[in-house]
């Protein structure tokens, strides 16, 4: 077998270049944070449609002339929608019927496309919740990778995980993204697709480990991520079709959420390459760590 | 060489016909329909309403294709929305407040799929359009309100068993009680531990302060959960009855966590209307006036609520509230006013004689309880100024009549303003009242032109997804890659399959959820035809398919456990559209393992299992 791409190679680079990326991240969601949307922040949205593009400006100054200080007014998706959101705090749930009856009463009306409101505590519910859940997936993937293969992975997985989702945490806070439940839930899912790609390296590796046995661990694992890059190309290449044709056509409600998924799943084919591989290297991985037969190898043998 | 059992066979067939059995309702039409129901929700629709409609819809001429009775409705289905409209305002028009009709697409599933448990996919309120609303039950102000009439019932219980208290109170939703010597003490402290006594354990936590003869009593957490399950539940009911007045098909209203309600109102359009009558938490209290005889620690000042600078005194003994009230309607009175007849039930209308029996010729106040919010800016612990949101409670007298005679079960109100807003009363005081006070604490609104947009902006990406996958994967794999299309068409019809039988609800997240299954399903074939490939340059064709298919096995495997781990997590912190996600992801995984291990299989094992190939493309 040749190896075609000399990955371990440019390791130490691509070492770097992660730790910057990860830091800088670290840094912007610590001074800039995330732009949370409704379901965590707490607040009232409308949207409103009209059939002739609108003046943002002259709803702004209405809605600030009328009490409304804190709110913003944008465009949502075309031009001919207009997106209102509230951020009050006091949990007052009548905010929106306040701003449509007083767009109507100034002369802009349009039809009520939608309202939300989510109360102060419910925002904040939803943010510990989805924080929680976030840390509790990547603790019982850290344990049935542990249990399935061996700490080592586990670790390497685990790392290449919390790299995923910090960089895309990193780059919603730095393009100031709103982060709502919707990219929660595909931050959960990029979890899944990029420990999908992890494991499918992991295995090679550890079949390798265990029948090529004078080789380097450099070179093994070398030889293990060529034989499964074309199935890594291929991969991220339909999921990424799929989720560039939601991108496009899906609508704006789940903009956010696509967009999470494509950078979830550039990351992720990257730091399965990657962070893996480097944290094997750097925790030394030799063959003792995997010298057990697996029992199910042979049991799966028979299955289809 | 490669080829399937016959139970294998069998198998994936089994469970082809079953998906596409159960995918099946979805490809049926709706159909325009309208359910009549009671207005009274204590009454349940029947033969005879079905044959007064029956009645009505042939005397006019107007065609339906279909009048049965289900659960406690009549629902009947017509050919167009013409006929759906005209028969609701001809029979409403005909029926008036007696009883409340829906307009509701009914699915025109066949009764054989019907009997097998098959039905259409149910739509998120992001897809259909409608409101949702979360309601916070004040479990706080339920409490406050037991502790009242517990405080009640001590100092009469007290001073008849002759124990002698000198001073009682509440504060902190803690009864207080300061007893005036040793003797009455112990004997109050034997009663209440005596009392605290329960089936389900103490009721009270009872604090002993011997040296000043000081008792003070709070709920245990056993007491507290049963007041919290109480005021829930009651309220979900009163919630139940008052959606019902709204006139929505398919409403829900269910119980989260421990004190909150969801309510779902698919297709409303109106969400103002709908708010002001479900938030509405006005109650009516019956209280006597308080006379020369009444002790001033029974007496409590109110405001009218017509004019504010008047005011009078009534007793704090309530007669009856309105959680007793059974029906209330409308009239008017001799001199043309308008009224609400109200009729109690059998317990209201007891207390209602015993109140006013012995009463004749004193005065019967109504009172109209109202929760209202504030909002004040207060220091919290950390020194910062936040704007906190508190609740009270209003009570206003309504009407102060002078009892004529024992009133019983049904009695009229006067005086009750304009017949719009005695309607409202009576609309009110029908859907029953809240046990303790709610708070909105979560609202969303869907249009119906946003809920059609989200559909066929989501089906145009499954559709876009697909075909870019599709013609991918023929030209990448060639036949192996037209095996995995089929599976994939067949993954879409079984997740359409297994989420229509589950009666799992489709949201926008859901159908998103979908497409990336979409992408991700197509992996585990990879994974085997780029195995086959890898085996091929050193095996035979038919032992690089065997193994191809052996050997990827475990990685799938693996790979889609932690996939799944990852998305049953998410059902269990989503909520709404979010769960929806984690539900078509998790189907989406396990249908795919099957159809791109199974299916895939069966479908390479019938193309070359039986043939001696010297060279294999894929």
């Amino acid at each position: 077998m040749n190896i075609r791409f000399k990955f371990m190679k440019y390791r130490k680079i691509a070492g770097i270049v992660s730790i910057i990326i990860f830091s800088i991240s670290v840094l912007s969601l610590t001074f800039r944070g995330l732009s949370l949307g409704l379901d965590f922040s707490g607040g009232t949205l409308v949207e409103v449609t009209y059939e002739t593009p609108v003046e943002l400006e002259s709803i702004r100054t209405a809605l600030t002339n009328n009490g409304f200080e804190d709110s913003q007014v944008v465009n949502f998706g075309t031009n001919l929608d207009v997106l209102i959101k509230v951020a009050d705090q006091n949990g007052n749930s009548s905010i929106g019927e306040a701003v449509y009856n007083l767009l109507e009463a100034e002369g802009y009306r349009g039809e009520l496309k939608r309202v939300e409101f989510v109360g102060p505590q419910v925002g904040s519910e939803l943010r510990d919740q989805g924080g929680l859940g976030m840390l509790v997936a990547l603790f019982m993937i850290l344990i049935y990778v542990a249990f399935r293969f061996q700490y080592k992975f586990a670790l390497g997985a685990v790392t290449a995980l919390g790299h995923d989702v910090v960089i895309i945490l990193g780059l919603f806070s730095i393009f100031a993204w709103d982060f709502d439940l919707t990219v929660l839930a595909a931050l959960l899912a990029v979890i899944g697709y990029s420990l999908n790609d992890t494991i499918v390296v992991s295995d090679r590796i550890r079949e390798n480990f265990r029948t090529q046995r004078d080789m380097e661990p450099m070179q093994m694992i070398d030889l293990s991520l060529n034989q499964t890059l074309g199935r890594t190309i291929v991969t991220s290449l339909t999921t990424l079709l799929v989720l560039f044709a939601l991108f496009i056509f899906g609508g704006e409600m789940i903009k956010g959420f696509s967009l999470a998924l494509i950078l979830g799943v550039m990351v992720g084919t990257y730091s399965s390459i990657y962070v893996v591989a480097n944290m094997l290297m750097s925790l030394t991985l030799i063959q003792e760590d995997l010298a057990v037969p697996e029992p199910e190898g042979a049991e799966f043998d028979e299955l289809p | 060489m490669n080829k399937f059992s016959i139970y294998q066979y069998l198998l994936i067939l089994v469970v082809l016909v079953l998906g596409f059995t159960y995918a099946l309702p979805n490809l049926y039409p709706t159909q325009p329909s309208i359910q009549v129901a009671y207005t009274d929700s204590g009454r349940s629709a029947d033969q005879m309403l079905l044959n007064d409609l029956e009645e009505t819809l042939n005397d006019n001429n107007i065609n339906y294709q279909e009048i049965f009775l289900r659960e406690n409705k009549i629902v009947i289905k017509f050919n167009s929305l013409d006929d759906q409209l005209d028969s609701k305002t001809l029979l409403q028009n005909k029926l008036l407040d007696k009883v409340i009709i829906a307009l509701n697409l009914e699915p025109s599933t066949p009764d054989w799929l019907k009997n097998i448990g098959g039905q259409p996919l149910k739509l998120g309120l992001d897809l259909s359009g409608g409101v949702h609303f979360l309601l916070e039950v004040d479990i706080d102000t339920a409490q406050q309100g037991r502790l009242e009439l517990l405080l009640d019932t001590y100092r009469k219980n007290f001073k008849e068993d002759r124990i002698q208290v000198s001073n009682s109170s509440i504060t902190d939703l803690k009864l207080n009680f300061e007893l005036k010597d040793r003797d009455s003490y112990n004997k109050a402290l034997n009663k209440l531990r005596l009392d605290s006594q329960s089936i389900n354990g103490l009721q009270y936590i009872i604090t002993e302060r011997p040296s000043i003869n000081s008792l003070s009593l709070e709920y245990s957490d056993v007491a507290l959960r049963e007041i919290r399950d109480y005021a829930v539940g009651q309220n979900l009911m009163t919630l139940r009855n008052r959606v019902n007045e709204l006139g929505v098909s398919e409403p829900i209203v269910q119980r989260q966590g421990s004190n909150r309600i969801v309510v779902q109102l698919p297709g409303v359009q109106d969400p103002t209307a709908a708010k002001k009558i479900i938030g509405k938490t006005a109650n009516l209290e019956f209280r006597l006036e308080a006379n020369s005889r009444t002790s001033p620690l029974r007496k409590e000042e109110f405001v009218y609520k017509e004019n504010e600078l008047m005011t009078a005194s009534l007793e704090k003994a309530v007669v009856v509230s309105g959680d007793r009230v059974t029906n209330a309607n409308t009239g008017f009175d001799e001199s043309g006013f308008a009224q609400v007849n109200i009729t109690l039930d059998m317990e209201g209308g007891r207390a209602m004689q015993k109140a006013t029996s012995g009463n004749i010729g004193r005065k019967l106040a109504v009172l109209f309880v109202e929760q209202k919010s504030k909002s004040e800016l207060v220091t919290n612990d950390k020194g910062e100024s936040v704007i906190e949101q508190t609740t009270y409670i209003e009570k206003n007298i309504i009407s102060l009549a002078t009892i004529q005679s024992v009133l019983g079960t049904s009695f009229r109100i006067t005086g009750v303003g304009t017949p719009q807003e005695a309607s409202e009363l009576a609309l009110l005081l029908r859907a029953g009242a809240l046990a303790a006070p709610m708070k909105f604490v979560e609202e969303r609104t869907v249009g119906p032109s946003l809920g059609k947009e989200n559909i066929e902006l989501g089906m145009k990406s499954i559709m876009m997804g697909l075909a870019l996958v599709i013609i991918f994967m023929t030209f990448y794999y060639r036949v192996f890659g037209l095996a995995a299309n089929i599976s994939l068409l067949i993954n879409l019809v079984l997740i359409t399959g297994i989420m229509s039988l589950l009666g799992a609800t489709l949201t926008l997240p859901g159908i998103a959820g979908i497409v990336l299954t979409v992408g991700m399903a197509v992996d585990a074939n990879v994974l085997i035809f780029a195995r086959i490939r890898e085996e091929l340059k050193e095996k035979d064709p038919q032992t690089a398919i065997r193994d191809g298919f052996s050997r990827a096995f475990i990685t799938i495997f693996d790979a889609n456990v932690t996939t799944l781990i990852a998305a049953l997590i998410l059902y269990v912190i989503g909520t709404g559209p979010v769960k929806g996600f984690a539900i078509t992801l998790s189907i989406g995984i396990v249908t795919s393992m099957f159809t791109a291990i199974m299916c895939t299989r069966a479908m390479v094992n019938i193309v070359y299992g039986n043939k001696n190939i010297q060279e294999l493309k894929i």
